[in-house]
């Protein structure tokens, strides 16, 4: 009894001692344990998975087949390219309209004046809503018949246009749902940037007789570049990404004739509404390399540049 | 919108040739505050009306959602929220979604303030990368292998499945932002603390932890708004009983027809909460949206 009581310090201490030394690991070590598991084994089955005929359900047996997934989507000019294509309209558009707007948002927003407060609210509403919700709420406004925006159409003159049900516009009319709903995200970034700024080039620049247009365009915008590019990895990321809003507004299959399918939208499809799981996992390994691919190009770009 | 300025720069040159900055300034300064009210209001009521005319909507019938000239002139109805609270069980629904939020977010709290801590203080790039990294994989790839791992262990449709899958999401969001709130955070105090005899677990729990509250806050809020937002990986691991608000929403739709007032309502019902805790946690929330935006 005695020895135990007159111990117990010590192995309190040895063991604090232990966990003090390598604290580093020890805090460490549970998160990234975590989402290792959770990525490493599904992204090593889905590998496997590529490499297979697996079908119908995960369980039924299926057959080694190497490479010949990938040369059935990488040869596929019905569904896969017509989806990397969609991609790429989708992310391309919507993040330089993005850019576009925040930028100017930001630059609005920048200097203090009265009611400032509002206006950042208002900003940050759109961002925060479910985008579920908001792709059921554009639905409504976009609907050829009861929708405000042909009614809006209508007062101004306009032919009435079918949005989100027609073959050509639902991509477009897509992508104005997400600069709605993101470009406050980027004008955040942006501002946050414009913040940190120091005033004294700008005025140094005004001094010399630079005007508004050259003093943004050779001055705020050069010192501001490493926040255009967090702004474009951070959104783009997520535009490459995009699932709710295609799939709450245009359902399986991104429409009847796939009109807004994009390589997110149908590797869904091909898990979960077709099982074709060897399918689905060839796309998705290609679709995540090409992530990683532009991700790596903007970041050594970046990196070249300095 | 640019002819104006040019314009009028030109006539201010003419009228006083040699000092140019001068006159070009006063020129400036009358145009650009009235250009930036209008163009602020057209820019609030651009982000704001889509949003009011689904409030708007979930008011009214749906005679009066198919009747153009009710468009803003109609008499309010509550039935529609009605509908939508008592006959579709979205109280079950909101409970699911809260619970699912804050489970998610007070693990992944705890795993991730301590691995932010350690990324920042001892430069683990790589590591932090290996964490960031589930924020850039797309979540689709991970979904099948996950369902067949869960569905063996007899998970798939609890709430288990669904916080783990959350706390995917939320715990990169969480490194990411207490990275950037640690980076900030001076080591003077901690070294201190440790002069005086605290060991550096210590000086982490003790001054550390109680100086990164609003971090914390920052990282807490938005990660319970992505999860309450999440709808992909609910869409597959849910069951019937664990339902997030965004598939109830989306279930909503039928093939036949939609009933536009209780759907706007449903809308109504998932974007408000997140909302208000958005207007009351404002800082907090642009803040962490903005971490490390403007380091390089």
């Amino acid at each position: 009894m005695a020895t135990t009581v007159a111990t117990r310090p010590t192995v309190w201490k040895s063991y604090s001692n232990w966990a003090n030394r390598h604290r580093k690991w020890l805090f460490a070590a549970p998160a990234m344990i975590f989402v290792g598991l959770l990525i490493a084994v599904p992204l090593g089955w889905t590998v496997y998975l590529s490499l297979t005929d697996a079908e119908g359900s995960v369980r039924a047996a299926s057959d080694f087949v190497g490479l010949s997934n990938y040369g059935e989507v990488l040869t596929d000019t019905q569904r896969f390219w017509p989806a990397v294509i969609r991609t790429f309209i989708f992310t391309g558009i919507a993040l330089a309209a993005e850019l576009a707007f925040g930028m100017g948002i930001a630059l609005l927003l920048w200097r203090p004046f009265r009611g400032e407060k509002w206006v950042r609210v208002a900003i940050l509403l759109p961002l925060v809503a479910t985008p579920v919700a908001v792709g059921m709420m554009w639905r409504l406004i976009f609907d050829p018949n009861i929708g405000f925006a042909n009614q809006l159409l209508g007062w101004l003159g306009l032919p009435s246009q079918p949005w989100l049900s027609g073959q050509e516009t639902a991509l477009g009319t897509l992508i104005f749902v997400d600069v709605w709903q993101w470009t406050p995200m980027v004008v955040l970034i942006l501002l946050a940037g414009l913040t940190s700024l120091s005033d004294e080039p700008d005025e140094a620049a005004r001094i010399d007789g630079a005007n508004s247009w050259q003093r943004f365009w050779f001055v705020t915008l050069p010192l501001l570049r490493t926040t255009v590019v967090v702004a474009i990895v951070l959104r783009g990321i997520d535009a490459l990404k995009t699932f709710d809003i295609l799939y709450a507004t245009k359902g399986k299959g991104g429409g009847s004739f796939h009109e807004v399918e994009t390589l997110n939208v149908y590797a869904y499809g091909l898990s979960f509404d077709y099982n074709d799981y060897g399918i689905a996992s060839t796309v998705l390994i290609i679709f995540f390399l090409l992530i990683i691919g532009l991700m790596w190009a903007v970041t050594y770009r970046r990196k070249a540049n300095r | 919108m640019t002819a104006t300025p040019t314009a009028q720069t030109a006539q201010a040159r003419q009228a006083a040739p040699t000092p140019v900055s001068v006159p070009h300034r006063p020129a400036k300064r009358r145009v650009y505050p009235a250009f930036r009210v209008v163009a602020l209001t057209v820019i609030v009521i651009l982000f704001l009306a889509p949003l009011a005319w689904m409030v708007v909507a979930s008011l009214k019938t749906n005679v009066d959602i198919y009747d153009a000239s009710k468009t803003i002139l109609f008499t309010p109805t509550l039935d529609n929220y009605a509908n939508v609270l008592s006959r579709n069980n979205y109280f079950v629904f909101i409970f699911n979604s809260f619970w699912i939020g804050l489970w998610s977010t007070v693990f992944s709290l705890i795993l991730g303030i301590p691995a932010a801590y350690a990324m920042s203080r001892f430069t683990m790039h790589r590591s932090a990368l290996v964490v960031l990294l589930a924020r850039i994989i797309p979540g689709v790839s991970l979904l099948v292998p996950w369902y067949f791992i869960f569905a063996n262990l007899r998970m798939v449709g609890g709430f288990g499945v669904l916080i783990l899958s959350h706390m995917f999401v939320a715990l990169p969001l969480i490194v990411y932002i207490m990275i950037s709130f640690f980076d900030s955070l001076p080591i003077d105090l901690e070294e201190q603390a440790q002069v005086d005899g605290l060991t550096p677990i210590g000086a982490f729990l003790r001054i550390s932890m109680p100086l990164s509250v609003p971090g914390i806050a920052t990282a807490g809020i938005l990660s319970f708004i992505f999860s309450w937002n999440n709808f992909m990986f609910a869409l597959v691991l849910s069951g019937a009983n664990t339902k997030t608000l965004p598939v109830a929403i989306f279930n909503f739709v039928s093939y036949a027809s939609i009933d536009w007032g209780s759907l706007m309502s449903a809308a109504v019902v998932v974007t408000v909460p997140i909302m208000i805790i958005a207007l009351f946690t404002q800082k907090y929330i642009v803040s962490g949206l903005t971490a490390g935006a403007t380091k390089g």
